[in-house]
């Protein structure tokens, strides 16, 4: 309760009859009248706030269940984090490395068959295949897995003879913790869990690594619970990716939406959410554009979202989070399997332990995640070979560099990266046909997150409430991560409050 | 609608939300759980598809009744007399 606290007095004072807000309130009334102010006319039950994958999710579900629904999108297009592009006449995925959760098409129970259920979709709609294989490359030590966990067991035992036992312990640990509990959660470390079971530091660097990569909020350690839902994720189910990429996901969801009667609109950014009396009745477009609304749901981000309800105090708490990654994208002329690479993904460290934290330069060169779409399991081949890598860096400068120089530094750190990353693929950079790059400033610029972070503010808003009665939040600050995460936040949280 | 157009409501309802579950030789006497792969998100989607196709409100109290096809079948059977066959 407290971290809200902040916000709480600001409501209060919001609505106490003097201050800013309520006159701007009153003076609304007046400007209504007035002939520059454009209202719209239609009211709805649901307002959301963002065209993400959680946003467009639940969005789905209230529309299944003909609730007047409308997201506002700031942005030109769909997909937040998980967006695509083209650019010079070539296909791009923003975030998509690997739809984690993966899971044969017809199986029964786990999250994904559990989303397509409450979106009524199907298999085909997802189209995923799975991963080759891919790898935990750490000095002198190296953890392969697929998608079936077994061999990631035989892996441990074999390159830790000594840990398997309590390896297993933490297995068993994990398959009884009951991560999905919204309301019950209890801030625990997981590296004290790790410690209670695991005594070689390498081992618990290495099941760190990927886990945090994919999906912590949180510098150097993790919440447990956070911890349990990427460990199934990643190593229990495993990866997978549709052949298309992300946009056909997202196209299939969109035209879902609409066709149940919601309403989406681009280029609406939502610049405020009018409250009175501790309640939301309103939203605030960029261009002055009047929504009125029974309810908010606002996939923007806790503190961004506080932001809108407040603009006028400089929100003290929600903090936002600040971990961000560079990522170079290179396009080659051939499949990386022709160099002689065939792992799907490989995360890897060089340092003498893991450091998953906001760096002190621009990038980490440290570590990173190498990423190759091509080697999943596709029946024909990509369109062309492509090389992605991800670091961690470090959002100020990033956000802070004058453009003329922008371009220049993100070409050098994608030379630097491409360079550091070469102790563990083949040297493609002779087949490199094309380039490109993003940063936290591209991420803050697309997705309005705060510091182009990537999976939101380190504390976590699970059972999705705001001070302000009816806003809730959805996807990244909620707390569930990723693709398959998000869409089941957004349906989570709209089941919970919105279909009533 | 009769007790036997009920039972086709729901037996759609449940296709509808478990398209992966075979419902061929669903025994009515049998609890849902038992049979196929259903979690609390599935039965409020039960309760919900209802409401939105037949417009039947089902307060949470009463969601034990939704246990077996049989259950569920004599606990709608007074509330949808009245309501015609959808189509
Ligand atoms: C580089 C990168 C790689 C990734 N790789 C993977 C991966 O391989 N696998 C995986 O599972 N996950 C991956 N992720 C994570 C995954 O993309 C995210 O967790 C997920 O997409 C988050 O969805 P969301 O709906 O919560 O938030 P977002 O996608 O951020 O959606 C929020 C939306 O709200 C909009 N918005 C914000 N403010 C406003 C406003 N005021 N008015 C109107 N609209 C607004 C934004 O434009 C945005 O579209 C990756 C992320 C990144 C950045």
């Amino acid at each position: 309760m407290s971290r809200w606290l902040a916000d709480c007095c600001a409501c209060r004072s919001a609505t106490s009859g003097s201050g800013y807000h309520s006159f701007r309130a009153i003076a609304r009334v007046n400007v209504d009248d007035g002939p520059h102010w454009e209202k719209s006319t239609v009211h709805y039950d649901t307002v959301i706030i963002g065209a993400g994958m959680s946003g467009l999710s639940a969005g789905v579900r209230l529309a299944y269940y003909e609730k007047n629904v409308c997201i506002l999108e700031r942005h030109t297009t769909i997909g937040g984090l998980n967006s695509f592009y083209r650019l010079r006449k070539r296909n791009y995925d923003v975030g998509l490395h690997a739809v984690t959760n993966y899971a044969e098409p017809g199986s029964k129970g786990g999250p994904l068959s559990k989303l397509l259920r409450q979106l009524r979709m199907k298999w085909e709609d997802f189209d995923l295949r799975p991963q080759l294989h891919s790898s935990i490359a750490f000095p002198d030590c190296t953890l392969r897995f697929t998608n079936d966990f077994a061999y990631l067991l035989e892996q441990v035992a074999m390159a830790f003879p000594k840990q398997i036992d309590g390896f297993n312990r933490l297995v068993r640990t994990i398959a009884d913790h009951d991560a999905l509990n919204l309301d019950k959660r209890q801030a625990t470390s997981a590296r004290q869990v790790l410690s209670e079971h695991i005594s070689d530091p390498l081992l618990i660097d290495m099941l760190f690594c990927p886990l945090m990569f994919y999906g912590s909020a949180t510098p150097r350690d993790m919440d447990f619970s956070q911890f349990v839902i990427m460990f199934k994720s990643i190593f229990h189910e495993g990866f997978g990716r549709p052949f298309d990429g992300i946009r056909m996901i997202l196209k299939k969801l969109v035209r879902h939406f609409k066709a149940l009667g919601g309403h989406l609109k681009l280029r609406a950014g939502v610049s405020e959410i009018v409250q009175r009396g501790g309640k939301a009745k309103a939203v605030v477009l960029d261009d002055g554009t009047e929504i009125t609304t029974d309810n908010v749901l606002s996939s923007a981000g806790a503190a961004e979202t506080m932001r809108l309800v407040d603009p006028t105090r400089p929100m003290v708490r929600p903090k936002a989070g600040d971990i961000s990654f560079v990522e170079s994208i290179s396009v080659l002329d051939c499949e990386p399997a022709s160099l002689g690479h065939h792992d799907t993904i490989v995360f890897y460290n060089d340092a003498d332990s893991f450091h998953y934290e906001r760096p002190n330069e621009p990038v980490d060169l440290r570590s990173g995640i190498i990423c190759s779409p091509n080697n999943f399991d596709y029946s024909r081949p990509l369109e062309d070979g492509r090389m992605r890598i991800t670091a961690l860096a470090e959002p100020d400068y990033w956000i802070d560099l004058p453009e003329e120089e922008y371009q220049q530094r993100k070409m050098e750190w994608n030379d630097r990266i491409i360079e550091s990353a070469l102790k563990h693929i083949p040297d493609f950079r002779s087949h490199v046909i094309d380039t490109d790059v993003f940063s936290p400033r591209t991420i803050r610029r697309f997705t309005g997150h705060l510091n182009g972070c990537v999976y939101g503010a380190p504390e976590k808003f699970a059972n999705g409430q705001t001070p302000v009665g009816n806003l809730y939040l959805c996807g990244t600050d909620q707390g569930f991560l990723g693709i398959v995460g998000a869409m089941l936040s957004g349906i989570t949280i709209a089941n919970r409050y919105l279909l009533k | 609608m009769t007790g036997v157009e009920i039972r086709q409501a729901v037996l759609e309802i449940l296709e509808r939300i478990a398209p992966d579950e075979d419902l061929s030789d669903l025994d009515d006497a049998v609890a849902f759980r038992e049979q196929m792969e259903l979690d609390s998100m599935d039965f409020l989607d039960i309760v919900m598809e209802l409401r939105k196709g037949y417009r039947v409100q089902i307060p949470e109290e009463d969601y034990h009744n939704l246990n077996t096809m049989q259950s569920t079948v004599d606990y709608l059977t007074p509330k949808m007399k009245d309501v015609p066959v959808a189509g």
